[in-house]
């Protein structure tokens, strides 16, 4: 609280991103935790949280007539632009921004102070949810070539690696020690996937330092144990995700990449991958392309291209493929790896699992990959994502890409996944929000230190408690194409990557489809799951009523015929009565909105998504949605008669259409 | 002419077929009047009929005897036909390339085509001017119908009922034409039963370099608009365009003869340039080699995505003003036929719920491309491949089709037909067994009696088992004006194409 100069700010106006002239007035409330905007209409009381550890830039521009403007750039890509009417408290906000978005201890965190009313025992059921003991056994481990090992048990051997690690069997302690000495950061060759179904195994580890001839035989022999932990397969593919030259570099740095004639039996692959700062750039290339005002075509797509984005996506999707099609279709085993093997290494091994398993392709194993893949191996949140105060250089959209990489095969495969866009887009906000402990530090071994289990919430746990706004309603386990290995065709065309609007430019409103399809289609099995269970009771009572009829009838019969008759047909009556009462259900039903219910939850992105959901999924509000997007004038603007001042304000009003 | 002299050799065997994305086909290749047919006389193998009229160019080449012949679709297809022998390939090769290019209109498939289906409903009554405007009469009498142009003597463009103002007689029609472009003299396009307001198109008027004008046009215009109430005039030129225009006789409207006017320029491409943007498009996706880089930057040089843009925002400024200014407009171009019939017919998708249904786009591909003279025959007569350049040749009805892919893609569930059947559209536009989309305007279409002697593609597409392949299983009836977005992050590249 000690940050916060001034806590409330009246007057300040949210300038709206698609007609700079409307904008929203407004009081600004700075919080230990989010920075909270609500208008001044009375009738709205519009709402936007942002959280301080979504912010990513703040900028202070020149000041105007109007007041200070203010640009807050967040993680989640969402632009805010404020502007304060005092100079002075502008720069207030500005100061304590700064500070509140760089927390420099772990307790600062959101998660610390987050509490969704949950007891003890529910925490820690949340954080058993997923559990990569019960993974490894599904994967069919440990078996007769696959053993857990404790080799780094209190993390002696390597600190950022977990320490359950799987090894093969003939790997020694005394290898695997001599293998963690040659590899950087004594990252050594460990299992990350098996593949059951014919021995094949993606392994991962960091770069050899094998500088320009160093060698050293506990390595050679810890792949040959690779080797022969796979009797199908008579060699190992080595792949580095490193472009050539980035690895050549190395070299000279005592680091490098195996040497074929010292390794029996391996084949080595480069794959270009860029390194982290090429990404980051990449990005940010990109995202100035998505900020641009009403950007002509040529712009935009000029924009997207020299930003190399979808090239790096490309790159990424490509490396997976490969290493999906060795195992699947050659039967080898693949050793991955990068520099240190957390960022380029993770993104390629969880791509090809994605591909190659169809578990990792439902909700829990997508979470089961997340946590193997990426927390579990030691990829470093806080430095990529920037959750404390650190070095920029070290920030990079590493696992960003590898969900655009998902999102990418979903659009291809709109029936393979179990988890529909919603559910990767609020795990791209949670791995930056820091309101769960999931994402926290660099290692495992630094959150065992921190205790994040005891002291903050598991992600997964909450959206696995929400899951059913994440259903993908197209998803069909038992489809010949989405069992086993997803097969891109053989000739990837370029169109195939395409811009994620829906990630890059998810607060513009105005630029997603206005109406979801998702949405619909599960409002509409939700509806016929309503209807089952009402058939299924009007069976039942049916049946009942038959039952005591039956009776009735066993007695009366022989009194009189016509007593019967009318017996039946109070049952008819009760029966058409009732999908009266359920029309009075149906027509509630279409406005739900996917996060209603949901008040503690933190999949509220703002308050304001809470209350547009609605409008997103009735299509009456298509009219206002889309008009305001269209035209930057009032609503009442609309309605009056073209005179000739109207006339003159066309010209602005207009501006969307005719500049563009 | 028989077809027989034309085909050199009806029939050659172990033809292989290969396609993108399928496996290779061995069979016998025969030749008809009409069709290239590819059988693998096996049972349950699908066969390849491929009318000749789809066919946009060829390429032949020779590996020893044996002879390759690429023939490339005007619906983007590609397939590769690898023929034994040399002679039969250079007799097949000049056979489909005759058999292509006839220029005989009457020789044309839907001539030859009869139906294997029970006709329910003819195609070519489904759709009359007369109901169309029994649609709006109930809501307005300030318009009527005008049999003027009976004998195409007026216009030879435009259809021989049209709706004009009620207060203006024919005789002031026929003075209008001579002002108008073509004889397109301004008639109603869409009656916005919200406000009243309407759409109108025309010719360019001919104001020619000393600014001639015709009193009668301006009064046709004005006798659309309220009391006190001002119109737009949105010109589907940019201003330089239309001002190079008068030199050659045409023009635009002066302020000072119609003060009741605002005009806009709104520029949307033509002609050759939407041909050759089309040719780099289909260039850029054929383009097997793996290069991120190159595709974007491709796709960008083809300014394909530009045009559609450009057309959706003219056609949402036009809805604009309709609903939210309420004030009624007047579109036109130079003349009238391409880019204006664009931005009239996508104004109503995003205005007309009814034009989001099935009946209600066929109503309107009739209204106002069929009857309203968009040249198919010229515009459609070649397609991406093909190298030789004619002035007339434009892909105008698929940007069309794609804007409206576009603003399907962002309202999910607001329209009855689904992708299909606009792809079915744009394939029967090039080539087709229907006599829906020959000739240039319907006084061609009557002199070549096509409702007797051929079929409309109305009695195919509206036949219950065939619509079921088009309906959008999401449609939920929308009453509602659709605004779509013009945003370059909303518009992605239509894949289905």
């Amino acid at each position: 609280m000690e940050h916060i100069r001034t806590p409330k700010v009246e007057n300040v106006r949210l300038v709206d991103r698609v007609s700079p002239k409307k904008a929203a007035l407004g009081t600004l409330y700075l919080t230990a935790t989010h920075v909270i905007f609500v208008e001044n209409s009375p009738d709205t009381r519009k709402e936007t949280w942002i959280l301080h550890s979504q912010i990513s830039t703040i900028e202070k521009q020149a000041t105007t007539a109007t007041g200070c403007p203010l640009l807050i750039r967040c993680k989640n890509f969402q632009i805010i632009q404020l502007i304060i009417p005092q100079e002075r408290d502008c720069h207030d906000v500005y100061i304590s921004l700064i500070r509140l978005a760089r927390p420099v201890k772990y307790e600062e965190l959101y998660c610390f102070s987050f509490n969704p009313m949950l007891d003890k025992e529910e925490r820690e059921q949340g954080w058993v949810l997923i559990d990569l003991s019960e993974e490894y056994k599904r994967m069919g481990l440990p078996n007769h070539h696959w053993q857990l090992s404790d080799v780094n048990r209190d993390y002696r051997v390597c600190d950022s690696y977990p320490t359950e690690l799987y090894v093969p069997k003939s790997a020694t302690a005394h290898i695997i020690v001599g293998s963690s000495k040659f590899r950087s950061r004594r990252r050594f060759p460990v299992l990350s996937y098996y593949y059951k179904d014919n021995h094949a195994s993606i392994c991962r580890s960091s770069q050899p330092l094998s500088g320009f001839s160093a060698r050293c035989l506990e390595d050679e022999q810890m792949l040959q144990a690779i080797r022969k932990a796979n009797p199908g397969s008579d060699f190992v593919y080595v792949v580095d995700t490193r472009p050539k030259l980035n690895a050549m570099a190395n070299r000279a740095a005592g680091k490098g990449y195996e040497n074929e004639d010292n390794y029996s039996n391996i084949k080595f692959q480069f794959i270009g991958i860029e390194n982290i700062h090429v990404m980051r750039n990449s990005l940010q290339k990109m995202l100035e392309v998505c900020e641009l005002k009403s950007p002509s075509m040529s712009d935009f797509l000029w924009g997207l291209e020299n930003s190399g984005w979808l090239r790096h996506i490309k790159a990424i999707m490509d490396a997976g493929i490969f290493i999906a099609k060795a195992v699947s279709e050659e039967g080898a085993s693949v050793l991955v790896h990068c520099s240190d093997g957390w960022d380029r290494t993770a993104q390629v091994c969880s791509v090809a699992s994605l591909l190659l398993d169809p578990h990792y392709r439902t909700l829990k194993g997508f979470m089961v990959l997340i946590e193997k893949d990426w927390i579990s191996f030691g990829h470093k949140f806080n430095h990529r994502y920037g959750n404390l105060d650190g070095d920029p250089k070290e920030i990079s959209p590493v696992i960003d890409q590898f969900i655009e990489c998902v999102w990418q095969l979903m659009e291809q495969f709109p029936c393979a996944f179990e988890f529909n866009e919603r559910f990767l887009i609020h795990i791209q906000h949670h791995i930056y929000s820091c309101q769960f402990g999931n994402f926290l530090c660099n290692s495992q071994k630094e959150r065992r230190e921190l205790k994040i289990q005891e002291r903050t919430y598991s992600l997964w746990a909450h959206l696995w408690k929400n899951r059913a706004d994440y259903l993908n309603p197209l998803f069909r386990a038992d489809h010949s194409q989405t069992q086993g290995t997803l097969h891109l065709p053989t000739a990837p065309c370029n169109f195939m990557y395409k811009f994620w609007s829906g990630m890059y430019n998810r607060f513009e409103k105005g630029m997603q489809p206005r109406q979801s399809v998702t949405d619909y289609l599960m409002a509409v099995k939700e509806e016929t799951q309503q209807l089952e269970e009402e058939l299924e009771a009007l069976e039942e009572r049916l049946e009942k009523i038959q039952k005591v009829q039956l009776n009735c009838t066993k007695v009366k019969s022989k009194q009189s015929e016509p007593s019967k008759h009318s017996g039946f047909s109070t049952s008819d009556n009760s029966i058409a009565n009732t999908p009266q009462d359920y029309s009075g259900n149906t027509k509630s039903f279409p406005s739900r909105s996917p996060s209603q219910g949901d008040e503690d939850s933190a999949l509220i992105l703002t308050q304001d998504n809470l209350k547009s959901s609605d409008p997103d999924l009735s299509a009456n509000s298509d009219q206002e949605s889309g008009v305001e997007d269209l035209s930057c004038r009032s609503p009442s603007g609309g309605e009056h008669a073209p005179s000739e001042d109207s006339g003159k304000d066309r010209d602005s009003d207009e501006a969307v259409f005719l500049t563009a | 002419m028989e077809f027989a002299e034309l085909i050199k050799t009806p029939r050659v065997d172990n033809v292989v077929l290969h396609r993108p994305f399928y496996p290779a086909v061995e069979g016998t290749l025969c030749l008809t009047g009409h069709h290239l047919i590819l059988s693998s006389r096996q049972d349950n193998t699908e066969e390849l009929w491929l009318l000749h009229s789809n066919i946009d160019a060829i390429d032949k080449r020779f590996v020893g005897s044996l002879g390759t012949i690429i023939i490339k679709c005007k619906d983007f297809r590609i397939i590769q036909l690898d023929i034994p022998g040399m002679e039969e390939c250079l007799n097949i090769a000049s056979s489909i390339e005759a058999l292509s290019t006839l220029d005989s209109i009457t020789l044309m498939y839907p001539f030859f085509y009869r139906p294997m289906f029970e006709v329910i409903e003819d195609g070519w009554h489904s759709f009359l001017p007369e109901q169309e405007f029994e649609l709006y009469s109930s809501a307005t009498s300030e318009w009527r119908l005008s049999y003027v142009n009976k004998e195409f003597a007026v216009c030879p463009s435009y259809p021989p009922i049209v709706t004009v103002p009620k207060s203006i007689d024919d005789e002031a029609l026929r003075k209008v034409a001579t002002f108008r472009h073509g004889g397109r003299f301004p008639v109603l396009s869409y009656y916005h039963k919200k406000n009243g307001m309407v759409i109108m198109r025309s010719g360019q008027p001919l104001t020619g370099t000393n600014g001639r004008r015709c009193k009668e046009d301006e009064k046709l215009i004005n006798a659309t608009l309220r009391a006190g109430k001002r119109g737009y005039i949105i010109d589907t030129r940019s201003l330089n365009v239309a001002q190079q225009a008068r030199a050659k006789g045409g023009g635009f409207e002066q302020e000072a003869h119609y003060p009741q006017w605002r005009r806009i320029h709104k520029s949307i491409e033509r002609y050759h340039i939407l041909q050759e943007s089309l040719i780099k498009l289909v260039e850029a996706c054929n383009d097997q080699t793996h290069n991120m880089d190159r595709w974007l930057s491709k796709l960008e040089a083809s300014n394909w995505l530009t045009h559609i843009k450009e057309i959706l925002t003219a056609a949402c400024l036009a809805a604009q003003c309709i609903d939210r200014e309420g004030a009624s407009i007047l579109i036109h171009g130079t003349e009238g036929t391409d880019s204006t019939l664009q931005v009239t017919s996508l104004a109503q998708i995003i205005l007309e719920p009814r034009s989001r249904t099935i009946r209600g786009f066929e109503a309107l591909i009739e209204r106002e491309w069929l009857q309203a003279g968009h040249p198919f025959q010229q515009r459609c007569a070649q397609s991406a491949y093909c190298n030789t350049k004619q002035k007339w040749e434009a892909p105008v009805f698929l940007l069309f089709l794609d804007c409206v892919w576009q603003i399907l893609r962002q309202f999910p569930c607001s329209f009855e037909f689904n992708e299909n059947f606009l792809i079915m559209l744009f394939e029967h536009a090039y080539a087709s067994q229907f006599g829906t989309f020959l000739g240039n305007n319907e006084s061609e279409r009557c002199k070549l009696k096509l409702q007797q002697k051929t079929m409309s593609l109305w009695s195919w597409v509206n036949q219950p088992g065939e619509l079921s392949k088009f309906t959008n299983p999401l449609f939920e009836a929308n009453n509602l004006v659709i605004w779509p977005s013009v945003a370059p992050q909303s518009l992605p590249l239509w894949e289905g194409i």
